[in-house]
This record gives structure tokens, sequence and C-alpha cells, in this order.
């Protein structure tokens, strides 16, 4: 009965969903390994593709695209202000780089560069950060890109694009190269369940909406895209009918998708790993404040800086599971009175 | 009327005097920028753009082209100047320095100046872009060469050492910085505020070209830049002693004149004494 409700979702991946097995049984890959997959097939296709690193190739797995394209490969070593800024130069020769390093680094360590250097002057520069949000588990928060989101999404001429799994990262990774300016993709470092196939309909700036729901909607991207599918499912036994859309691009925010979602269902959840402030949750409400407010309610990284652990076992201690978002979809829909 | 290029070391003088007297007037009439390293860094500027690089004003963007990037970006007002002598843009635009709807910003927009090459401002970046340009000229061979103006200042930059490192790793031998060693940053002295000393040798150990010259004397310069062009294997820094305010007496060595713009009266004495120092 509720498979109809689902759109793109793998036909596999659905039954795992209310059971709770989604994240023990369904395929899983760390995105970033996607990303360094889908940027080899960009290579072969497109010889302005280059790829800069930053000492961290052999954990993205862009030295196989070294190995593939040594002449196309550029290691700066531990350097990603050097690497930021000069991709910027590169790309005003026409190239098209991508500079790839962790989400804290590219985000922080080198904003500068990519404010000044990338963003201003609107460059073809495609930004590739692994380990977004907490899902570098184990390494702790001095790796955990929590900010990065919102950061990114401060600069003007900014695009910020997130797929939730290994497909639509690749699509993410290959539609940026299509897209004129600068391209902050993010990826994680530990696994996530794949969810979709390569025919999942990539649009940068188009939210998808992969469950069909009337009760509230729950605003997902990234990592927490499977964990809102397994909340919605969980939901769905106990009788509330849920939408869950992949808002897979942060910016610009699909703003017809989310006024859409408030109209028909009346309660927004949104679902990030990023920090509570200035992400997801903030850009949805923005949207929702301005055109149609609507209780809601944003699941994300609190206050706080999180610690070492198994990613999951963050996600739950942290309040981002899916439980989280059930019981913070019930608050909304209560709220809507 | 177009502009005889290459110059002749005394046209580039003649030159250097016309654009000195640019960025004064400019900057009079902006009531704002940074006269004290555009003065410092004109000469060299001047021989770039009118006799060393391979441009074409009337084609800003040829992808053969010499690029140039002022890292030092707060120095614009030289670039400005040198780009309008040399044909980018109408002169009339150099009054209009940092107004609203100006083509020129206060510091380079290479998406509203026709012929800056690479926005610049937030120091220590700059150079990184020229290492990217020249990367790319690499790999496309392609035989343009790139230009980049730091600060002593600057150098007190961590990035510009990611760029040393860089920039000999991959032996770019088509990369070429010109240090403007004026000596002075925003609030005091450089050497006594961040030492950088000893400069020449920290580019000579990290595998750098290095050349030292009068900054300000036009046959060295001309000299160090055809000379850069022919080195192989390895970039090359031009070490250039300047005096930040050159040309202008009570700016000359005064660090106040790092970020202020002159009042009529004290422009219009600056324009007598550059004008006395023509060739």
């Amino acid at each position: 009965m509720n498979e109809n409700k689902y759109h793109h979702v793998r036909p596999e991946v659905i039954p795992l969903l209310a059971s709770g097995e989604l994240f023990t049984k369904a395929e899983q890959q760390a995105t970033r390994y996607s990303y360094a997959e889908a940027i080899i097939e960009l290579g072969e296709r497109n010889p302005d593709v280059v790829v800069l690193n930053a000492d961290v190739s052999k954990s993205v797995h862009t030295n196989k695209f070294a190995e593939k394209f040594p002449e196309r490969e550029f290691n700066f070593g531990v350097a990603e202000q050097n690497m930021m800024a000069a991709a910027a130069g590169m790309a005003t020769t026409g190239l098209i780089p991508y500079a790839t390093t962790y989400a804290v680094f590219a985000s922080m360590r080198a904003l500068d560069q990519v404010r000044n250097s990338i963003h201003y002057p609107r460059l073809n520069v495609k930004i590739a950060a692994s380990h977004g949000g907490i899902t570098p588990g184990p390494d702790g928060p001095t790796h955990q890109g929590q900010e990065d989101l919102s950061l990114i999404r401060a600069i003007a001429h900014s695009t910020i694009v997130a797929g939730a799994d290994s497909p639509t990262v690749k699509l993410a990774t290959w539609a940026a190269a299509e897209y004129e300016g600068p391209v902050y993709l993010s990826f994680t470092r530990d696994p996530v369940p794949i969810l979709f196939d390569l025919d999942y309909p990539f649009e940068i700036g188009k939210a998808v909406t992969i469950r069909d729901g009337t009760d509230a909607t729950i605003i997902a991207i990234r990592d927490m895209v499977s964990q809102s599918l397994v909340a919605a499912a969980q939901l769905a036994e106990k009788g509330l009918d849920v939408r869950v859309i992949d808002c897979h691009t942060l910016k610009p925010i699909d703003v017809e998708a989310i006024v859409q979602a408030a109209k028909e269902t009346g309660a927004i959840v949104t679902a990030e790993s990023n920090i509570k402030f200035g992400g997801l949750g903030g850009a949805v409400a923005e949207v929702l404040v301005e055109n149609y407010p609507v209780p809601m309610k944003r699941i994300a990284m609190r206050d706080s800086f999180a610690e070492s652990g198994q990613y999951l076992e963050i996600v739950k201690k942290y309040g981002m599971s899916a439980d989280h978002i059930a019981d913070a979809v019930r608050e909304v829909i209560a709220r809507k009175g | 009327m177009a502009t005889q290029v290459p110059m002749s070391v005394e046209e580039l003088k003649q030159m250097a005097v016309t654009i000195r007297c640019d960025i004064i007037e400019m900057i009079a009439k902006a009531q704002a920028g940074h006269p004290g390293g555009s003065l410092s860094a004109a000469d060299v500027v001047t021989a770039l753009y009118f006799r060393i690089m391979r441009l074409d004003p009337e084609n800003p963007d040829w992808p053969d082209r010499d690029r140039f990037i002022l890292s030092k970006g707060h120095a614009c007002p030289v670039w400005y100047a040198a780009l309008a002598e040399r044909g980018y843009f109408d002169k009339s635009h150099l009054g209009t320095l940092r107004r609203l709807n100006s083509i020129l910003q206060g510091h380079p927009d290479m998406r509203k100046t026709p012929g800056i090459d690479m926005t610049a401002g937030s120091l220590g970046q700059g150079m990184s872009a020229g290492l990217g340009m020249a990367l790319s000229g690499k790999l496309r061979k392609k035989d343009y060469h790139v230009w980049v103006i730091i600060g002593d200042g600057e150098m007190q930059e961590g990035a510009i050492w990611e760029s040393a490192m860089a920039a000999a790793k991959w032996k770019l031998d088509n990369l070429t910085y010109i240090l403007d060693r004026n000596h002075l940053q925003n609030d005091y002295c450089v050497d006594t505020e961040m030492p950088i000393e000893p400069v020449a040798d920290k580019w000579r150990a990290f595998n750098w070209n290095v050349m030292e010259i009068d900054g300000h004397d036009m046959e060295q310069i001309v000299e160090a830049l055809e000379t850069a062009k022919t080195i192989k294997g390895r970039p090359t820094i031009i070490i250039a002693e300047t005096v930040k305010g050159k040309g202008v007496s009570y700016m000359e060595n005064v660090a106040e004149w790092h970020g202020k713009a002159p009042c009529q009266e004290e422009a219009e004495q600056a324009l007598v004494e550059i004008r006395e120092c023509a060739p």
C-alpha cells in the first residue's frame, strides 16, 4: 500500500525503512567514493576538468583520478588556502577545477580564498568537500564539518549541493561541471545507504519529493535523507502520512517546493547533520516566514560540538536519528491545531 | 592615440611620470585610496605594461596574453592608471575611482574592469591565483607568462609560503613574482612590526631564482623582467627595492601615506614634484 507513495527510492530499500533495517541491510557507500568515481568519468569526457588535492586524495580516492590523468591532477600538500586561490586562477583560463578536501578545511581554513578569490569573481571552481556534517564520526569534532553549509550559504553567488547517497552525489558531480560558476559539493566520510538510482531526476536547485504525504513534510539534506525516510515509514505505521523531500540543493533553495509542502501538509520538519544555525533549517524557516508560515521544527546539530564515536551513535546521541525526526513530526502536527 | 609599444627606457621613464600623476589625481579626487604602495610599484608596472607583457588592449581576454596580478590589491590606482594609459578604457574613468557605479573599485575587481586578470584585495591570494594560471599554461602548453606583484607586508601572510613551495615543486618558470620591497606596511615598518629578513635567502631556500634590483631604476627593471622570462626550470622572484610614496617628498617613507588621500594643496605639490622628476 505504501510502496506507491515513494518516488525514485529503490524498491529493495522500501521494505527496510519501516523495519528499521535500512542501516544494517541496505547497500551502503561513503559518498566521497562516489564523487571519486564520478570525477573519473567526467575527466574522460571533459578535458577541461582538473582535480586539485590537499593531501587527502587517498582518503577521498581522488588518487585514482591522478593515476588515470596524472597531468590533470595537482596535489598541493597540506595547503588548502593556496589550493583554493590557485583553483580560482585556473578557472580564469577556462579549466574546471574540482578542489578537493574536507569540509572543515574547505569552508574554514580557506574560507577567505573561497569568498574573495572564488565567489566574489564568480569563478567556475567546484569545491568538493568530504567529511560533511558529523559523518567522520570517529575522527571527532576537529574533522566534523558541521558548519560548512551555513558558512558557504552566507556567501553571495554560492551554490551548495549535498546529495543524499552515492548515485545522487555522482549526478551532482556531473551537474556541477555543466553549471557555470562556483559550486560547493558536500560528501559523507562515513557510509550511507544507497537509496536511489542514476535515473534520479537530479537538477541543481530542484528539490525532489521522494515520498508523498499530506499530514506533514520532512525536508532533508545529505545523510539525513535516509533518516527521514525511516521516520516517515515508521510514522506511516502509526497512521501518519508524511511527505519527504530530498532538498539536495541548499542554495538556491527550492522556494516553490517548500511553499507547496507548507500549503498542502501544514507542518514542516527539517533534517540535517549541520549545525542548527544557518543551514537547511534556517533556509527553510526564511522561506516559510516570508511566504507561508506553518508549524516547523529543526532537526540539526544542536549548539554543541559532537565527539568521537560511530556515525550512527552520534546521530542518535545528538538528537538527529529517525526517532528524533518522528518525534518532531508528531510535535508539529500537534501544533497545527 | 595609440601608445607605441614596446617603449624605450627613456619613454618608460616618461610614462612612469604620467602614471604617478594619474595616481595622485585619482586618489585626490576620490579622497580615498592607497598612494604609498601605488607610487612604489609604479616603475615596475610601467615597464610591464609598456614593454614587457604580451597584451592586446582591444582584446583583454585574449587567451594567449601574459597575465598580471596585483596581489597587493590596495595599490590598484597604479594598475588602473597603467590600464587607462595603455588604452583598456577611457582615462575619464580614473576620476570615478571608489565611487558608486564606477568600473574602478577600491580593490581590483576582474568582473568590473577591462584588463584586470584577477580580483584581489585580501592579501596572500593573488600570488596563488597566478600560480594557478601558470599551472594552466603548462598543462595547455601555452607560452604566456604570469607576473604577480606582492608586497613586503604581504610576505607575512602564511599562504605566500604555500605558493612558494608549490611554484618550485611544479618548476613554474612561466611565473614571476615581483616583491615591492618598500619597507612599510599599514601600521609600521615591516622590519620592526614583523621582520621578514633575510628575504632573498628565504626565497632561495624555497628553490626560487632570486634577483635583487633597484625598483626605481628603469634600466635594471627592464633587464630583470626580460631575464626572468628566460630562466628555465624554476620560478623567479625579483626583489625590487623601492621607496613607499616614491616621487612625493612628504609621502616618501612615511607609513601614514599607506592609505591616506592628499588634500588638494598636497596633491598639487605632489604633481609638481613628480613632474620635476621627468627625464
